[in-house]
């Protein structure tokens, strides 16, 4: 066996200048040649300071604003510790809640009542109550979004029926119809209506 | 279930169907040495490899010392990255700062990657730097997985060798392996990967001011680079906590579909180098068909699962229900842009092989959806498999299926030409007898011990689902995890170490006896006694064996974590 201590460090070390460094790096410098923007997170620069990243989840609290779903990622505080932060884009994770939770139970209860008083009678999709996988989901389904529409257009005065075909206008289909299921990304939902865009 | 959900699993199985052939064409000849059309750009390279690392080519190395190289090389691997997770805090690339990964967690990362396991008890995103993702993580998931596909070749070549001394050459198979198989196609979609999003910078996480004012700071990092060969090898350790859940490591459908195919394609090809080897594609076909039976079994029971949701949360007034709107069903720990199907599906696949990648926290599935990817894992990862360890897992129960076939009828058992003889059913039997051994014995311990039970989240039977999911995870070298359990506390860190290693180890020196054993003899002539196993019977007999032996010893720790768990939630008892 002691034969094959050369071959073991010797390859070990190629393998990692080849697929460790120059493989990573070379990649790294064709991506920022050919698709600097996805290179870097996919950033969203307004006025000079990066607002968000269009593929990262961000929190939305205000009335006027479509929200995103609940948010399971964790931060700490000026004294080390761990506290809820939702749509922590440095620290992904979910609740691990399994299906006989309490906790989960309890918690899903309280988002239920909120939303159900912010829209009474209509049913509360299953996406709004339920904290996401990554921790900060872009995306919310299009139930979800049409059901904030007369929040948002009473929040900001405008006719539900307009910001209800914003809507439309920014639900992703499924890829080629098929793939994956049809989305509703919050925050360029939300950028188009402080922009004024109507549907 | 819905009809596009069905649709969209039958589209990945059909592309995992059309991938097999051509890629097992291609890794036939690149392992026999042919002419490939990278050969012009890679055989340089390849050839001052070995003369660096004073390799011959040609020096036939039988199974000890195959199985001696392998060890060296993966030890040589453990040292190499337990210092650099050690000293990464002196080592460039770490804009964040990130200081030394503490040694106990330091060795079960490095167990971890070493392995192909890649449980992740560190948070890639809280605890590495750039270096070592990159020097270390990604480099191991390229020789980890060349490590197990060289073993695949050296079991079929156990097979079609006859009165042979050797298995053929680790380093050369290691090589190979790396530079023709693993490398071309991770830099070829890899580039895919960043065109859809995926990061790929040196740059510090970034400081975002969101629109309403608040602070917002998004990790990044060489992300794409890594997510390719992490799904390709069957690796699954993610660059961030989240794994592929997280937008920068699967920003769409497309790229999840794409991960999806490169989960299984080496593993469907693998079948295909066997069959082409031992000079019949037919007895490779008879495994991948057997593979996809159990896969779509798998794959159906768990989107089921997941589509109907929990009465519990309907209960509370929340709509389940799909409608055009919204996919509907369990959707705690899933993300929108993967839904239901998608979800389920990469659960099965990711477990079926050794990848450990998830999209979705299996830890929140409803418990018979969860008991899908335990059963994957306790079977041992031979539907596709882990890449390499899939096929010589497979290979070893249909050693045992053509025993059972031959005591059946009284005659001494062949498969593909040789025959199966005491030795090699009882080191078989001892290659597959060692997974539930780790698995169900560490299992016991942590659920007995204060210091085991201590670290699970959810209480109730689901608790103990926690603590056998982690043990048969690790067992089985594929990563995934009921994430609730706190991993990363010292019984954990050397328990679940242990089981990797066990699990990767004392399977694979069993397994290459058996291969050095084959190799020896002769190659008998099929006569019209001959069981055949190329054909539809032999593959009932396959399933039926995996089933019993592999299936059953589980079934009383199965009974008490999902299954009466089910029964829990459909009464709306709550823990």
């Amino acid at each position: 066996m002691l034969k094959e201590i050369r071959p073991a460090i010797v390859l070990l070390a190629l393998f990692t200048l080849l697929l460790g460094l120059a493989y990573p790096l070379g990649m790294t410098r064709v991506a920022k040649t050919f698709f600097p923007h996805q290179a870097e997170g996919s950033l969203i620069v307004k006025n000079g300071t990066v607002i968000g990243s269009e593929i990262i989840g961000q929190t939305f609290t205000s009335e006027k604003y479509f929200h995103g779903r609940p948010s399971a990622t964790t931060g700490t505080d000026d004294k080390g510790n761990s506290i809820s932060l939702p749509n922590n884009a440095a620290n992904s994770m979910g609740s691990n809640l399994g299906p006989t939770s309490k906790a989960l139970m309890d918690r899903i209860k309280g988002d239920v009542d909120k939303l159900k008083a912010e829209n009474p009678g209509a049913p509360v999709p299953v996406d709004m109550v339920t904290t996401s996988a990554s921790g900060f989901d872009p995306d919310i389904t299009p139930a979800a979004a049409l059901f904030q529409v007369p929040r948002v257009a009473k929040a900001r005065n405008l006719d539900p029926a307009k910001v209800q075909a914003l809507v439309d206008q920014f639900t992703k289909p499924r890829t080629i119809g098929i793939i994956g299921e049809p989305t509703v990304n919050v925050l360029k939902l939300n950028m188009a209506l402080d922009a004024g865009v109507t549907g | 279930m819905t009809a596009n959900g069905l649709i969209q699993i039958a589209i990945f199985s059909v592309i995992i169907l059309l991938v097999a052939r051509p890629l097992g064409g291609y890794m036939t000849r690149v392992f026999k040495g042919d002419y490939v059309f990278l050969t012009p750009i890679l055989r340089p390279i390849e050839v001052v490899f070995y003369k660096l690392a004073g390799v011959d080519e040609k020096d036939d190395q039988h199974w000890l010392r195959y199985g001696g190289a392998m060890l060296m090389f993966n030890l040589a691997c453990f040292i190499l990255l337990y210092a650099m997770l050690r000293l990464q805090g002196y080592l460039p690339f770490n804009p964040q700062g990130f200081g030394a990964v503490e040694p106990m967690l330091a060795f079960n990362t490095a167990i971890s990657f070493v392995t192909n396991t890649n449980w992740q008890n560190y948070g890639g995103e809280t605890t590495l730097s750039y270096f070592t993702q990159m020097a270390g993580l990604t480099v191991h998931n390229f020789v980890s997985a060349a490590t197990g596909i060289a073993l695949a070749l050296a079991f079929i070549r156990g097979f079609s060798r006859a009165s042979a001394n050797g298995l053929g050459n680790f380093w050369v198979d290691l090589t190979r392996c790396s530079l023709y198989v693993l490398l071309p196609v991770s830099i070829v979609v890899g580039l895919f990967f960043i065109w859809q999003g995926m990061p790929q910078t040196l740059g510090a996480y970034v400081d975002a001011t969101t629109i309403e004012g608040a602070h917002q700071s998004i990790a990044v990092g060489p992300v794409a680079s890594q997510e390719v060969i992490k799904m390709f090898g069957t690796n699954g350790g993610g660059f961030f906590n989240a794994n592929s859940a997280h937008p920068f490591e699967n920003p769409n459908a497309l790229t999840n579909l794409v991960q999806m195919v490169l989960i299984f394609a080496i593993g469907a090809a693998l079948t295909n180098v066997f069959g082409r080897m031992v000079g019949n594609e037919w007895q490779g076909w008879a495994l991948f068909g057997t593979m996809s039976i159990l896969f779509l079994v798998g794959a159906l029971v768990a989107y089921h699962f997941e589509a109907v949701g929990n009465p519990n949360i309907a209960a509370l007034g929340v709509d389940q229900t799909t409608t055009a709107f919204q996919p509907g069903g369990n959707m705690e720990g899933k993300d929108v842009r993967f839904g239901i199907a998608n979800s389920a599906l990469f659960a099965t696949v990711t477990t079926d092989a050794s990848c450990g990648a998830i999209i979705a926290w299996h830890d929140s599935f409803t418990p018979l959806a969860g008991l899908v990817p335990l059963v994957n894992m306790e079977l041992g990862e031979i539907i596709f498999g882990g890449v390499g360890s899939g096929l010589y897992g497979m290979l070893l129960f249909a050693v045992v299926a053509v025993f059972i076939a031959g005591l059946m009828v009284g005659r001494t058992p062949e498969y593909v030409g040789k025959k199966i003889e005491g030795y090699d059913v009882k080191m078989t039997a001892l290659a597959i007898i060692i997974l539930p051994f780790s698995t169900l014995g560490f299992t016991a311990l942590a659920s007995s011990l204060p210091f085991g039970v201590s670290s699970i989240a959810n209480a109730g039977p689901h608790g103990f689902s926690e603590i056998l999911y982690a043990f048969s995870s690790t067992t089985a070298n594929n990563g995934s995890a009921f994430g609730g359990l706190t991993g990363n506390t010292p019984f954990y860190n050397i328990t679940l170490g242990l089981a990797m290693a066990i699990g990767r180890f004392g399977m694979i020196v069993p397994m290459l006896a058996v291969a050095g054993s084959l190799a020896r003899k002769k190659v008998v002539a099929s006569s019209a006694g001959t069981f055949p196993t190329d054909g539809g019977l032999f593959v009932a007999i396959l399933i039926a064996v995996i089933i019993i032996v592999g299936g059953l010893t589980y079934f009383p720790a199965l009974s008490l974590g999902p299954i009466v768990e089910h029964f829990s939630m459909i009464h709306g008892t709550l823990y």
